[in-house]
């Protein structure tokens, strides 16, 4: 009925080894594995490609309606504003879902057996997601950029070249925001709620604060830092307000602490 | 090897997993047994670093999960099939497991083809049956040709065909020399699976032992005895040599009967003496079910029952027969050895 | 009583069921066995109204199910445990099953006791284990005392306690006269459950017999024989024409029934220490029957040729 069982006396099996060498894993591997991860789920081309479409179709239509004066004191790339507005929360929910999908299907699991070095997972996530919203985006304003360029035709005196580089940053640090508040937090929806309070209440709240003379401050700094306002800054190019030097560090700064805090929270989680 | 030291889990009040010490050798099969709610899962979480202990600590290979250099390559698990995102197909869902620890790809297609899932590797994993789903997770913990290997109910969803194959290939896995710890609710296929034993039940350790000292020290085994049904008053006559032997003899269904406290030449030798001509005279070992039953009982969690008064009496003292075992003409063995009195255990639950 | 005639279902080209006719009778546990994708789902949907026969016909109790009056009260169906809306309690899902059939709501206590779910019977299916999800449907099947109990998988996801309660249950089901039909991939567990079974294979009767025959007609079978006597029983056995395999201390007979081995022995006063009719198990005997129509086939366990070949690519790549 049953196999024989193996006597607990008995000589002990000698026990097996692998013929194949076994390497130490690096950060490397955890980069190709995300790769991987992140360009074979249908959520990314979706996102990415509402992103994309939003930022580049918008962008073109704005450019057209935009008076040629404009561009005298603004980079050709303003028009890539309007549809960064709303694309950023594409990169935004990209960034939840890179994370959250895993914990919601449990893939998270496999995932720490496989790697339980879990720093080395949540750093490749973020390096990979960053790395591919960095070059999506700075594609789509750049296209926008050339679009300006080529149908305007006026000279300009503002280079367009650095807002592809910031607009991009700030997108990107704002879906690398999202990914950590996403892995603290493990749930799709909340997280993203989450960042759309993050979005948007910053540029709505003040008008109500305003009235008291107290939160005064606290609503001058909310206008001043918040994404819409950022952007605008970064895109209008008026040297008087600063060209959003100080927004992108403020968030890079709020992006480490969530960051931070990620890998914290999830050092000795249960999952 | 697997080994567990004092290992508990507490989730607030709640202990899941109490002062749980075992060791998971190499070169054999080992069966995780327990009702549901007794701790087995989390222990086997905790084996895989996924939850972290409140007390004690479990090693592989002598590192505790989260140390070992390359996991894939050293532990192989299969925790649950539905762990996989749904919208990546099989083929890229298994690469990106191999290439967090360095596996080539080609090793992907290759344990595809080992659990015969080739054809559907370009699928998204979301249309699976349960079945398939189950052969992914066994693929997915066979890519790094590891030493260990863990498996949370790997015959779930498996047609007879895939239930053979899995149990073949964990008796091929341990007798290549690899450690094979496999938890079921399925005792009569973990009869046929497993040789050594651990069962725990409320999150403590009830048994660590083979299969066949668990069965011996658990219930008892029997003879089938068959007598000629075409003359009268043979099978009396050998019930009453039997019992005047010191044997029990209890009457079966078709005629035969059931013969305890003797071995079979005895029983042999007091037919002949008795002048009973002998038609079956077969051997039967308990089943590790009723072994298992035997030993868990009280410790369940939901027990069904017709019972209306469910709940409001309480709880069947150790030993208590409960109604679970209402074939006609079989009662248990004389005395049940339980947790308490076991004196084989090698571990002892406090 | 469930009776099949020449059912058929078609999905396009593909034929799940073919020309299907068997019944299944009442007072016993009868298995219905097959590999994946051999047609059991569709054939139990189709028992059920839930889906319609290309050609062919099935009826319960005489009647098509859709004819049945009060069809909860003649058929009780487990199919999918996970078939109930997960945001409803335990004992909202069976009252409204209770009430559109029109039983009365202490039924649903009585049912939610039987399967021992009465402490969680106000809490959310959705928070249910797979082996709770599965008593809730045995519960819902139960519900209307049905002369007919039709169960897939039903052990999935319970515990031992559990397998060994429904196992006990569909064998007291069946004794009080009802007709239980049950699907299940698990051979030992079927061995101990079902009395007669209805094999398919690719939507085709293989099988429809008992257990017992079916066993016997599709292994070996053989007698065993310990015996201390043994030259001496081996040349009794050859005079009287019967092959001994020996293996070890032990005497394979073929072709031969234990009761003969006995008389046998009998008359030539030899002593035995073992006269044991073996038989294969119920899962050797489907593997036999069922070798051709399996869908995904797996290898046989990892081959070392398979290995090597790993170990060369690893150091290529």
């Amino acid at each position: 009925m049953t196999t024989q069982p193996i006597p607990s006396q008995a000589p002990r099996t000698p026990s097996y080894v692998s013929p194949i060498p076994i390497s130490r894993t690096h950060l490397g591997h955890a980069l190709a594995s995300e790769w991987t991860k992140i360009r074979s789920v249908r959520s990314t081309l979706w996102t990415l490609g509402v992103f994309l479409a939003l930022v580049v179709l918008l962008g073109c239509m704005m450019a057209g309606l935009i008076g040629a004066d404009t561009y005298l004191n603004t980079p050709y790339t303003m028009p890539a504003f309007f549809g960064l507005l709303l694309g950023q929360m594409c990169l935004v929910s990209l960034g939840v879902l890179v994370v959250s999908s895993e914990y919601g299907t449990g893939m998270i699991r496999t995932t720490f057996t496989a790697s339980p070095q879990r720093h080395r997972v949540l750093a490749a996530k973020i390096l990979v997601f960053f790395a591919v919203a960095f070059v999506t985006a700075a594609v789509a304003i750049a296209a926008v950029g050339l679009y300006a360029q080529i149908t305007v035709g006026a000279r300009t005196n503002a280079n367009w070249l650095p807002t592809v580089f910031t607009g991009a940053l700030y997108v990107s640090l704002m879906g690398v925001l999202a990914l950590a508040v996403g892995s603290m937090m493990r749930h799709s929806a909340g997280a993203i709620t989450t960042m759309l309070g993050v979005l948007l209440v910053p540029a709505i709240l003040p008008a109500f604060l305003l009235f008291n003379d107290g939160l005064a401050d606290v609503a001058q700094v909310m206008s001043d830092y918040n994404a819409i306002n950022a952007l605008s800054l970064i895109f209008e190019g008026d040297r008087s307000t600063g060209t959003g030097g100080a927004q992108i560090a403020f968030l890079a700064t709020l992006t480490v602490l969530a960051c931070a805090g990620a890998f914290g929270v999830q050092a000795n989680r249960d999952v | 090897m697997i080994e567990a030291v004092g290992l508990t889990k507490r989730y607030g009040d709640k202990t899941a997993v109490d002062d749980l010490s075992f060791q998971v050798r190499p070169g054999m099969v080992t069966g995780f047994l327990g009702p549901n709610g007794s701790g087995k899962s989390t222990t086997m979480r905790m084996v895989l670093g996924l939850d972290t202990p409140t007390a004690g600590h479990v090693t592989v290979n002598g590192y505790p999960y989260r140390r070992l250099p390359n996991a894939p390559r050293h532990v192989g698990a299969l925790l649950d099939a539905k762990a996989v995102h749904g919208g990546r197909d099989a083929y890229r869902h298994l690469l990106s497991i191999a290439q967090l620890s360095g596996i080539p790809a080609h090793r992907v297609d290759d344990v595809l083809q080992l659990v015969g899932l080739s054809e559907v590797a370009g699928r998204r994993t979301k249309g699976f049956s349960l079945g398939m789903g189950q052969r992914l997770g066994i693929a997915a913990a066979l890519l790094g040709d590891p030493q260990v290997l863990l498996f949370d109910e790997p015959v779930n969803g498996l047609d007879p065909e895939g239930i053979l194959w899995v149990r073949n290939l964990m008796k091929s896995l341990a007798a290549e020399g690899r450690t094979v710890f496999v938890s079921s609710h399925l005792m009569s296929e973990m009869a046929l699976t497993a040789d050594h034993l651990v069962v725990i039940a409320r999150g403590r350790l009830l048994a660590d032992m083979s299969v066949r000292e668990f069965i011996a020290a658990n219930s008892a085994g029997f003879a089938r005895v068959r007598v000629p049904d075409t003359d009268e008053g043979q099978r009396e006559k050998l019930t009453a040599a039997l019992t005047a032997a010191g044997a029990q003899v209890l009457p079966e269904q078709d005629g035969a009967v059931r013969v305890t406290g003797l071995p079979l030449p005895r029983i042999s030798d007091v037919a002949h003496e008795a002048g009973v001509r002998l038609w079956e005279l077969s051997p039967h070992h308990a089943s590790l079910e009723e072994a298992y039953m035997r030993l868990t009982q009280g410790m369940v969690d939901y027990r069904s029952t017709a019972d209306p008064q469910i709940g409001m009496r309480p709880e069947p003292a150790p030993g208590r027969e409960d109604g679970w075992d209402d074939e006609p003409g079989w009662s248990p063995p004389q005395q049940p050895v339980h947790a308490s009195d076991r004196p084989t255990l090698t571990e002892d639950a406090r | 009583m469930i009776s099949l005639e020449g059912l058929t279902k078609r999905y396009g080209e593909k034929v799940a069921v073919n020309d299907l006719t068997f019944e299944v009778r009442p007072g016993i546990v009868t298995g219905f066995l097959g590999p994946n994708g051999a047609g059991k789902s569709t054939t139990m949907r189709m028992i059920l109204g839930l889906d319609h026969p290309t050609s062919g016909d099935v009826r319960v109790e005489g009647r098509h199910y859709a004819q049945l009056r009060d069809p909860l009260k003649s058929i009780g169906a487990l199919l999918d445990a996970t078939a109930n809306h997960g945001g409803r309690s335990a004992y909202h899902h069976l009252l409204c099953l209770a009430q559109s059939n029109g039983l009365p709501e202490r039924r649903v206590h009585e049912v939610l006791d039987i399967v021992g779910l009465t402490t969680v019977a106000k809490k959310k299916a959705k928070g249910f284990s797979m082996g709770m999800g599965q008593r809730l449907g045995i519960a819902a099947a139960l519900l209307g005392d049905p002369r007919i109990l039709m169960f897939d998988e039903p052990v999935n996801g319970l515990d031992p306690e559990g397998i060994h309660w429904i196992r006990t249950l569909m064998q007291r089901l069946a004794a009080e006269g009802r007709t239980v039909f049950v699907s299940s991939h698990l051979m030992s567990e079927m061995a101990l459950t079902a009395e007669h079974l209805i094999v398919i294979g690719q939507g085709r009767l293989l099988a429809d017999m008992s257990m017992a025959d079916f066993i016997r007609q599709n292994s070996r079978s053989y007698v065993r024989v310990r015996t201390p006597d043994r030259e001496r029983f081996l040349d009794v056995l050859r005079s009287a024409g019967i092959t001994a395999m020996e293996t070890g201390d032990v005497l394979e007979l073929d072709g031969v029934a234990a009761e003969q081995v006995g008389e046998l022995a009998a008359r030539h006063a030899l002593v035995l220490h073992e006269l044991s009719p073996q038989q294969a198990s119920l899962e050797e005997a489907f593997m036999r029957l069922t070798a051709e129509s399996v869908e995904y086939h797996a290898h046989s366990g990892p081959a070392a040729d398979e290995q090597a070949s790993w170990g060369a690519g690893w150091k290529k790549g």
